[in-house]
């Protein structure tokens, strides 16, 4: 269990988190989800006793991290796969963390296996592949057998095999009734990964609910239309009570449904040269939930509108 | 929730020290220096150098030998010469014990695993630290052994039962200890290998460099204090006037160390990691 109450962490003028509380439960995994920037990192490093916060603070377990004895045995994290000395084997970084909180070496050999990098232990680890790197990062998070797993970015810059091997790991951690948080940019991994999601945008909270609710509620589909009289059709749907956005040649309408634009059309003869139901994607919902959020964004339709 | 809230905030604070398990990090630092190539990398340096100068110098004075050159000639500091070299590879070590951590990620790793942030760092120091008298004390004895037997040709050699001599030897491994405090201490206070290696370098060998710029007034008393002036009284035989004693000298130069480390230990639990 992690807890999370009133987090703020400012650096000079700039929030990075902004009053976050939100609690994260065993048995399930949680997926920490936001544009780069959002400040899930400083969350996860608050929640770590790296940073100090500005205001509010973190528990796990129902104590501050600072306060638990040997911490490895309670919380395992993974912040970046790089938090090693690229100089020293896999065996020996492993090693080292482990006689810190008084962990056997037999351990460190079982949790290089677990992550399968038991042949090449012995190698430094400035010569792993990134997917390696990764791998033991999550040998390290384990080493302890902690009930609390924290990851940041797990999937960034892995192959499709390693993804998986990573999600099924999260998710049989978490059946194992582990608490099990995970941060990433990406939606559609957390998707498939995740049973709860924690939404922030500019170190604020958006969401905190289950993951098929929270698809359920911002995937909502629309109509897609093409036809040569645009604004004669939206006239026409908007006082029917539809939303509805034009751009050159099509609409895109929430509100009514298919059959029920093509009628409308029919009564006033306006040709319609396309009508399609479409559903936004989990991207398209992640970004209408986050639009307002967003520290730098590109709008490319009004920069090629500025240069023509 | 205030209290949880306080509480974490100051989740760095000092936690009592039996709960932390300090064999548990120490094994875990000892693991880390002799785990990294570095570590080796620089012991061979400073031992190539230290014995290498001794062997050149003592052999030139033999083959240049002139009686009258004995007059005044202090056998110990001229075989430990290469001390002075010894120093700055053994001193970039220490800046990289501390420095390499933060370089690489790994710092953030040690403190997750443990912590209490000053605790951990100073047993690194510790650690460190003690290999280096270990380190210091083989080099500087073996060095005057080697000298020793060239000189001896000529007679010129010093034993360690003179008077003096012992004191040189045995100091010249807690010289070569005291300045790694320093360059640890600066290491942990800068954070950044580069930037900890110049203010290593600068506070051992700037003094004396900026001296001249100094009012005559207080420039007994600079020179006196600097702190490679200071340390390396204890690798004179006889005592130099106007200097500070062996001891006092090399207390301030690992005064100097104890003040920075204490110093960056104190930021170390303010800071984010």
């Amino acid at each position: 269990m992690i807890e999370v109450r009133d987090l703020s962490k400012h650096f000079g003028p700039t929030v990075a988190v902004d009053h976050l509380t939100f609690s994260v439960r065993p048995g399930l995994v949680t997926g920490f989800l936001g544009p780069n920037g959002s400040g899930k990192s400083t969350t996860m490093r608050m929640i770590l006793g790296l940073d100090h916060p500005t205001k509010g603070g973190t528990t796990v377990n129902g104590r501050p991290y600072g306060a638990i004895r040997r911490p490895l045995h309670e919380v395992g994290a993974l912040l970046d796969a790089k938090a090693m000395h690229g100089g020293r084997s896999a065996y020996n970084h492993l090693l080292c963390v482990a006689q810190s909180n008084g962990i056997s070496g037999r351990r460190v050999g079982d949790c290089l296996d677990l992550v399968g990098l038991d042949a090449v232990g012995g190698k430094r680890a400035r010569t792993y592949s990134l997917g390696m790197g990764q791998r033991l990062g999550i040998a390290t998070a384990l080493l302890g057998d902690p009930q609390v797993l924290m990851f940041d970015e797990p999937i960034n810059g892995l192959d499709p095999e390693g993804i998986l091997w990573i999600r099924t790991l999260l998710r049989s951690l978490a059946a194992q009734g582990r608490t099990v948080f995970v941060s990433s940019h990406l939606m559609s991994e957390m998707a498939l990964t995740a049973d709860h999601l924690i939404v922030i945008g500019r170190g604020r909270l958006i969401a905190d609910s289950s993951t098929t609710d929270l698809i359920a509620r911002s995937s909502q589909g629309y109509v897609h239309v093409r036809t040569p009289d645009v604004d004669g059709l939206a006239a026409r749907l908007r006082t029917a009570g539809a939303v509805v956005d034009t751009a050159v040649d099509t609409l895109r309408v929430t509100g009514l449904d298919c059959a029920a634009v093509g009628e409308l059309a029919a009564l006033d003869h306006i040709i319609l040269h396309e009508l399609t139901p479409r559903s936004a994607s989990l991207e398209e919902a992640f970004m209408e939930l986050t639009r307002d959020s967003v520290d730098f964004r590109t709008d490319a339709t009004t920069t090629i509108g500025r240069a023509s | 929730m205030t209290a949880t809230a306080t509480a974490a905030s100051e989740s760095v604070r000092a936690y009592p020290l039996r709960t932390i398990g300090l064999t548990n990090v120490v094994r875990s630092e000892w693991t880390k220096l002799r785990t990294v190539r570095s570590t080796y990398w620089t012991a061979i340096a400073a031992a190539l150098a230290t014995i290498g100068i001794a062997v050149l110098g003592a052999t030139e004075y033999v083959h240049n030998f002139d009686p009258k050159n004995l007059e005044g000639f202090d056998a110990a500091n001229f075989i430990l010469q290469g001390l002075y070299v010894a120093q700055i590879a053994l001193g970039a070590l220490g800046v990289l014990t501390i420095t390499g951590e933060y370089a690489t990620g790994m710092i953030r790793t040690t403190l997750t695993a443990v912590p209490q942030r000053r605790v951990v760092i100073a047993l690194k120091g510790l650690v460190y630290l003690v290999a280096m008298v270990v380190v210091g004390e083989v080099l500087s004895f073996t060095t005057f052994g080697i000298g020793q037997a060239i000189l001896h040709a000529k007679h010129a050699g010093a034993s360690l039962s003179d008077p003096g001599v012992m004191r040189v030897v045995v100091g010249g491994g807690l010289y070569l200890a005291s300045v790694g405090l320093l360059a640890f201490a600066l290491g942990t206070l800068v954070r950044r290998t580069a930037g900890a290696l110049a203010s290593f370098f600068g506070v051992l060998f700037l003094p004396s460099a900026l001296i001249d710029l100094l009012p005559n007034s207080w420039r007994a008393d600079a020179i006196k204090f600097a702190p490679a002036n200071a340390g390396t009284q204890i690798l004179n035989t006889h005592r130099v006037h106007d200097m500070l004693g062996p001891w006092q000298g090399l207390g301030v130069l690992t005064l100097y160390g104890s003040v920075i480390l204490i110093g960056a230990l104190y930021l170390l639990g303010r800071r984010d990691a």
